[in-house]
């Protein structure tokens, strides 16, 4: 079984990040990494493909310029190799244009599954692995807990806001999978050196037939108008524990009428 | 100008409009002379009530959608509407499971962008315009649309207050599914509610989180026995989450719930802005950290530097003994 997972390179979340006063785009100064929302998605791609018994996992990703430091992460963990869009134009897409640009990518690996987490860390739109399997024509299970592979189908435990549902979904599909539902391994040094070598296949949007006027700044269907300061909140008071803290906590709660 | 129709995607909990279908309705009012609720299930004298009261004109309902997901059917019912000239200008989903679907399918339907995160909405000449935060929201981005066959906005929950116009039921009216072949193949084959007791996460007064510095995932049973001596609910660090120790539906934050209680208790959560973005609207704070210089402290209205494990077993012995 081949599966293909969508994989993003972000600004490290450690460092404060800014915005760009003339292009209103994220300031990209820093190394990009690997979103760690995104390792999830590789641990459970590697792990179907083992329980498979065969196949690959290819890494597919975009970037306004031509950063692997994150996909080699990914290929670290054990990807087989990976699809990186990169073109100039491709700077300040937003979620519709990155969904129509991943999923000509994606169909060039022609995948059984592909994954994606259910939003990236930076721009958290939540919405992209959903568009990709809308401009893809593929059916979909969005926010999975699990994913089982049967023959020509996935079973999936879908998040729900108050429980989960069981779904079925015949291959090919998309599922997009929650944080914490794998434990993503960490690269061996093995895989780290083996990392340096594995194929990563950059493509232009004329690789992909992509008229670049439909995406980026100019594609967008939408302008950034203002970015202003929001309101900060106060800090209050801040006390050191010296074993009858939970009595000063008692007393702000009464305080507040909540007791 | 302005904006001459919206709808507003309606999701049933228990068999009530959800407060943030209401809270959508109550700013869409402000938005335009005509709002209505769309609703991927069949409605019901309940739901039309309910959301006529809340101002909505219609109740614009799919029908029963068996096995389907709502995301793929809802998504072609309303661009089918709109293609007929019968449809919104504007669809206002929240950011919920469903809601993301629906509007992710609606976007590539319509080739229409969507604006997500959505805190506020105002109308300019006769587009809307969307405020998101960024960076743990400590920036807000203002963006406009300006092009595209609807204006497509996904509501942050508890961005608006839910307020009743006094008006009727909605009048019901049906609204005619599309084909949407393959993509459509997906099968609901058995729904799973999970018992919890005390509130719901985003709705509950008093919200007790815990974070890392619990130490272990078994720790979290402390979260919990909080939350259930002050009737509130238990949340969590994106951290704890993302190490599996509790599912993701408990999280607070950017990629989790946004919750506004009237008091906040964070249990060793450093406050990454992550989290603080979905937690700061808090009415009132407290922290409790090891480390001093944890961001937490600088949103917080009592700020406890201690270690959670000797202060919350003395907190929660002294709650029981006051009965």
């Amino acid at each position: 079984m081949n599966v293909a997972v969508c994989v993003k390179q972000i600004p490290d979340p450690a460092e404060v990040g800014s915005l760009n006063p003339e292009t209103k785009t994220l300031n990209r100064d820093s190394k990009p990494i690997l979103d760690e929302s995104d390792s999830y998605g590789v641990e459970m791609a590697l792990q179907l493909v083992e329980a498979a018994g065969g196949g690959k996992v290819t890494l597919v990703s975009m970037a306004p310029n031509q950063e692997t430091a994150g996909l080699r992460t990914a290929l670290a963990m054990g990807a087989d190799d990976a699809i990186l869009v990169s073109d100039d134009a491709l700077a300040g897409s937003d979620a519709l244009s990155t969904a129509k640009v991943l999923a000509a990518a994606i169909a060039r690996a022609e995948p059984d599954l592909v994954l994606a987490a259910t939003e990236s860390s930076d721009g958290y739109t939540g919405t992209v692995p959903e568009q990709i399997a809308a401009v893809m024509g593929l059916p979909s299970v969005t926010f999975a807990k699990s994913i089982e592979v049967g023959d020509g189908t996935v079973a999936v435990k879908r998040q729900t806001e108050s429980g989960f549902d069981s779904v079925n979904c015949p291959t090919p599909c998309l599922v997009s999978v929650t944080a914490g539902v794998v434990e993503p391994r960490y690269p061996s040094f093995k895989g780290i050196m083996a990392a340096k070598s594995k194929p990563v296949d950059e493509v232009t949007l004329a690789d992909l037939s992509i008229d670049p006027a439909t995406v980026g700044t100019a594609g967008g269907g939408q302008e950034i108008i203002e970015i202003e300061q929001a309101e900060a909140r106060e800090a209050g008071e801040k006390v050191v524990d010296e074993g009858d803290a939970h009595e000063r906590i008692i007393a702000f709660l009464e305080e507040l009428k909540v007791l | 100008m302005g904006i001459s129709s919206i709808w507003v995607y309606g999701e049933v909990v228990e068999g009530e409009l959800s407060t943030l279908t209401t809270e959508m309705l109550a700013k869409a009012r402000d938005l335009s002379d005509s709002v209505d609720v769309v609703l991927g299930s069949a409605t019901t004298d309940a739901i039309n009530q309910s959301a006529g009261a809340h101002g909505a004109g219609t109740v614009h309902a799919t029908g029963d959608l068996g096995s389907g997901l709502q995301g793929v059917h809802v998504a072609a019912a309303i661009a089918a509407a709109i293609d007929a000239g019968v449809g919104p200008d504007a669809l206002l989903a929240g950011t919920t499971y469903d809601g993301r679907d629906v509007a992710a399918r609606l976007s590539v339907a319509l080739d229409a962008p969507v604006i997500s995160n959505v805190v506020d909405l105002e109308v300019d000449g006769d587009a809307l315009v969307g405020t998101e935060p960024v960076f743990g929201g400590t920036t807000n981005v203002k963006t406009k649309f300006t092009g595209g066959k609807a204006q497509i906005a996904l509501v942050r929950p508890k961005s608006f207050a839910a307020e009743e116009t006094g008006g009727g039921p909605a009048a019901a009216a049906d609204l005619a599914t599309a084909d949407v072949g393959a993509a459509g193949a997906a099968e609901v084959i058995d729904r799973f509610v999970e018992e919890s007791d005390g509130p719901k996460l985003d709705e509950a007064g008093f919200v007790v989180a815990g974070g890392r510095g619990l130490g272990d995932a078994e720790k979290f049973s402390m979260v919990e026995e909080m939350a259930g001596l002050v009737g509130g609910a238990a949340g969590a660090s994106r951290a704890i989450v993302d190490a599996g120790w509790v599912p993701y539906s408990s999280q607070v934050g950017q990629t989790g719930k946004v919750v506004k209680p009237d008091v906040y208790l964070a249990l060793g959560i450093s406050g990454a802005t992550q989290h603080l973005v979905g937690m700061k609207g808090s009415k009132h704070i407290i922290a409790i950290n090891k480390d001093e210089e944890a961001p937490i402290f600088g949103v917080a209205d009592l700020g406890i530097v201690g270690d959670v494990h000797s202060v919350m077993p003395k907190l929660i012995e002294a709650l029981k003994a006051r009965g």
